[in-house]
């Protein structure tokens, strides 16, 4: 893994961090605001790039921010501050910006899936829908549209073209960043075009860069929450935005079979989780299961939770699929380590994942994202 | 062709012509006395405001006393109506209108039929947004009070047959308003041959400031302001005046005016040539609006299967400043109601590209847009999901 100094950064335009001599190349920066997409848009520009600021506004539902002053309910991820900045930054660097409005896509692809997946006993991660659909197909499509040669965002994760003409997925260097868990889903004619320029730095030497730059946004808090449940509580956005009736009550069944209680609608529960249960027993029981066609609740010893093998679906091979079983790594959610497994590619775009170490709390709707040391090479969504 | 930046957006605004603004620069520094003032300052100020008011008066063949200068086109739209229906209300409470106004009418008699008792007819358009004379008349009760039907319309720049519905309203003693803020610079403006009570004009959209309006009130036509206060502008409208801004608007009026013929056919003959070589390269492009009796510098079009706030984008990154109907201050999309009035479909409704033509267009610059508008339009669908 390429190592950077922390300290002198002024000299990032060493490394390798963009394809091409940019020769006045156009590139759409999918800007949010926040510090890592406007120290990308700054990179780019510095290097010659004619950037182009967007913001996508994705999502105003009621569940959005409301501002108390006007009245406007906002998107968490395009509030007036956080356009107001991405606008400053573009005008800075003489850049034209603009507000995107992907709702009817978002609603499409990201939303109305999530609430499904929830009703189907599943716990998505939206992020991964809406960058295989909205941000990496919509925009993408967009930024070509528009004459760009790029789209960049400020992920961390880096695009390399090796010598076999192939274009690689890398981990950011910065190993607490990581985002490529998150672009399992991105294609070799998407990777061709796509930029992240801070995936070639660690988040101190972003936070640094931005100081240098003279942002005023280095010491934002990050949000780690879904962009479109602005109050956090995705319980109560699916009690708001689930078809009546479709969460209903129901048991509560022991792996041995014993009926234990009540639980509040399937949706509310997530597999591993230990507390809430409200259950008195011997020893700590966890969600193992949900029995979607029996609306059960299964819970269990922390034993039962443990899982040899799965089926994966929607799965993408970056550099092709392999003839047959291989050897990997793999990690079953965003912040999990990288585990031992044997994917076994399947007709219709599925796997076979099988754990040499069985895993606990396998949970169907998350992504499975397939690694070789630090080289992303595809994922799908767990079954 | 070498890359430039051509402005096409006069219906939205125009600049500041710059006779104009040599014309209001003395009452931005030395002049900047307040016309109602008894002192020289004062005079000073007043004559320039009366001069401007004769300006408008000659161009819309009334007295100036007649004519008030106001804040904008809204705000005259707003005094206009608001103004009859509030004289009248005793008389009756029905008001006739379009649905393809602009918001300023649209949004002042919704207020006066949800919060004030009155009820609203919308009359029906043709595919081209053309209103016919007959619907008005039977339209028209006995407690009618207003007929509100704009002049010529922003989106799709289709003129209405403004003087035969003054004739009919005169007939059956019903006041008639025109917003006449899109026709302003370009069309007749000749309230007895059109036979209008009230009009409203805004001088943004023919080269003056923006901030400034004209509210035309006939003589003896039942209306009362509702701007009340020191009584300025003959009682019409009170408040201090924008001095700069109306010298500005009385000397652009006059020069909209002037050889005002010669230049509209200059227009027309560059938007024919642009309209011609938009439809003749791009399929699944459509023209909106009357095909001949619309605004000279107006071209409107629904753009099939292309996203219409990228087409603006990748129209404005490659040097060509449009817009489109359906814009909205939020950056969210809604379909145009104006679209949705003459029959077009939702997805119709939110594809709509409009360039708008102004006398400072050359045309080599109207060459240019007739070059870069096919080329955006192909790329992006050429990149657009299926
Ligand atoms: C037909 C019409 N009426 C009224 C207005 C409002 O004018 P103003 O911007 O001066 O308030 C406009 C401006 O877009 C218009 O096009």
């Amino acid at each position: 893994m390429t190592t950077v100094p922390v300290c002198d950064i002024r000299d990032w335009t060493q490394l390798n961090v963009n394809p091409a001599p940019p020769n006045g190349k156009r590139v759409v920066v999918a800007m949010s605001g926040g510090v890592d997409s406007s120290v990308a848009a700054l990179m780019l520009h510095e290097q010659g790039y004619e950037v182009i600021g967007v913001m996508l506004r994705l999502w105003a539902g009621e569940q959005g921010v409301v501002d108390e002053r006007t009245g406007f309910v906002h998107n968490r991820c395009c509030t007036p501050d956080a356009v107001e900045d991405a606008r400053a930054l573009c005008d800075a660097i003489g850049a034209p910006f603009f507000l995107k409005n992907l709702e009817e896509p978002f609603r499409e692809a990201v939303v109305e899936p999530f609430i499904d997946a929830y009703l189907h006993g599943k716990t998505p991660n939206p992020c991964l829908h809406c960058n295989r659909t909205v941000r990496f197909t919509h925009l993408l499509n967009i930024a070509r549209g528009l004459g760009a040669d790029y789209l960049a965002t400020g992920h961390y994760a880096r695009v390399v073209k090796g010598d076999d003409g192939l274009y690689h997925l890398y981990k950011g260097v910065d190993p607490q960043k990581d985002q490529s868990y998150v672009l399992y889903s991105l294609t070799q004619e998407k990777l061709a075009h796509l930029l992240f320029p801070v995936g070639h730095l660690t988040k101190p030497q972003v936070r640094e860069l931005a100081r240098q730059y003279g942002m005023p946004l280095a010491n934002k808090p990050e949000s780690q929450e879904i962009c479109f449940i602005a109050t956090g509580d995705y319980r109560q956005f699916l009690r708001r935005h689930a078809p009546p009736g479709a969460i209903k009550p129901g048991p509560i069944i022991h792996v041995n079979g014993r009926n234990l209680g009540r639980h509040e609608g399937l949706p509310f529960y997530t597999l591993g989780q230990r507390r809430g249960l409200g259950i008195p027993w011997h020893e700590p029981l966890y969600v193992v299961a949900k029995d979607h066609a029996r609306n059960a609740l299964i819970v269990g010893p922390r034993d039962a939770l443990r899982t040899e093998t799965v089926e994966i679906e929607q799965v993408n091979w970056i550099l092709g699929e392999p003839d047959g079983p291989v050897d990997i790594e793999v990690r079953i959610r965003y912040k999990a380590p990288e585990v031992p497994a044997i994917v076994e590619p399947l007709p219709g775009d599925r796997a076979r994942v099988t754990f040499p170490v069985p895993q606990q709390a396998v949970t169907p709707g998350q992504g499975l994202v397939f690694y070789d040391g630090d080289e992303c090479l595809g994922g799908g969504l767990i079954i | 062709m070498e890359k430039q930046y051509v402005y096409l957006d006069h219906s939205a605004t125009t600049a500041i012509h710059p006779d104009v603004l040599e014309a209001m620069m003395p009452y931005l520094t030395d002049e900047y006395g307040n016309p109602n003032s008894l002192h020289r300052y004062g005079q000073r100020a007043q004559r320039a405001i009366e001069k401007a008011r004769r300006q408008v008066a000659a161009v819309l063949n009334c007295s100036p006393r007649e004519i008030a200068f106001t804040g904008c086109g809204t705000e005259s739209d707003n005094l206009a109506i608001r103004g009859v229906a509030f004289a009248l209300r005793e008389k009756g409470r029905h008001l006739i209108t379009t649905p393809i106004e602009h918001k300023a009418v649209l949004q002042t008699v919704k207020q006066l039929e949800e919060q004030f008792g009155f009820e609203v007819t919308y009359l029906p358009v043709d595919a081209y947004g053309r209103v016919s004379v007959d619907d008005v008349a039977n339209a028209i009760r006995p407690d009618t009070i207003l007929v509100s039907v704009m002049y010529a319309n922003n989106e799709i720049g289709t003129i209405q047959p403004i003087a035969d519905i003054g004739a009919l309203c005169r007939e059956r003693g019903v006041v008639f308003h025109t917003d006449a803020v899109q026709a302003g610079g370009y069309l007749p403006l000749d309230v007895d041959a059109l036979n209008v009570d009230l009009m409203a004009l805004s001088g943004h959209k023919f080269h003056a400031p923006k901030g400034v309006g004209v509210l035309y009130v006939r003589r003896r036509t039942p209306w009362l302001s509702t701007m009340t206060g020191g009584g300025q502008e003959h009682g019409m409208r009170s408040g201090t005046q924008n001095v700069a801004g109306i010298v500005g608007l009385g000397a652009a009026i006059e020069i909209a005016h002037t050889d005002r013929d010669a230049k509209n056919a200059r227009l027309r003959a560059m938007r024919d040539h642009l309209v011609g070589a938009i439809l003749e390269q791009v399929d699944d492009v459509q023209l909106t609006g009357h095909p001949t009796e619309r605004l000279p510098g107006h071209a409107s079009f629904v753009v099939g299967n292309v996203d219409a706030d990228s087409l603006l984008l990748g129209l404005d990154l490659e040097g060509v400043a449009a817009s489109s109907g359906s814009a909205c201050s939020s950056g969210a999309i809604t379909p145009s109601h104006v679209l949705s009035a003459i029959g077009a479909t939702k997805r119709e409704a939110m594809s709509a590209l409009r360039l708008t033509l102004g006398d400072d267009n050359t045309e080599e610059e109207v060459a240019y847009a007739a070059e870069v508008v096919p080329r955006v339009i192909q790329r992006l669908r050429q990149y657009a999901r299926t």
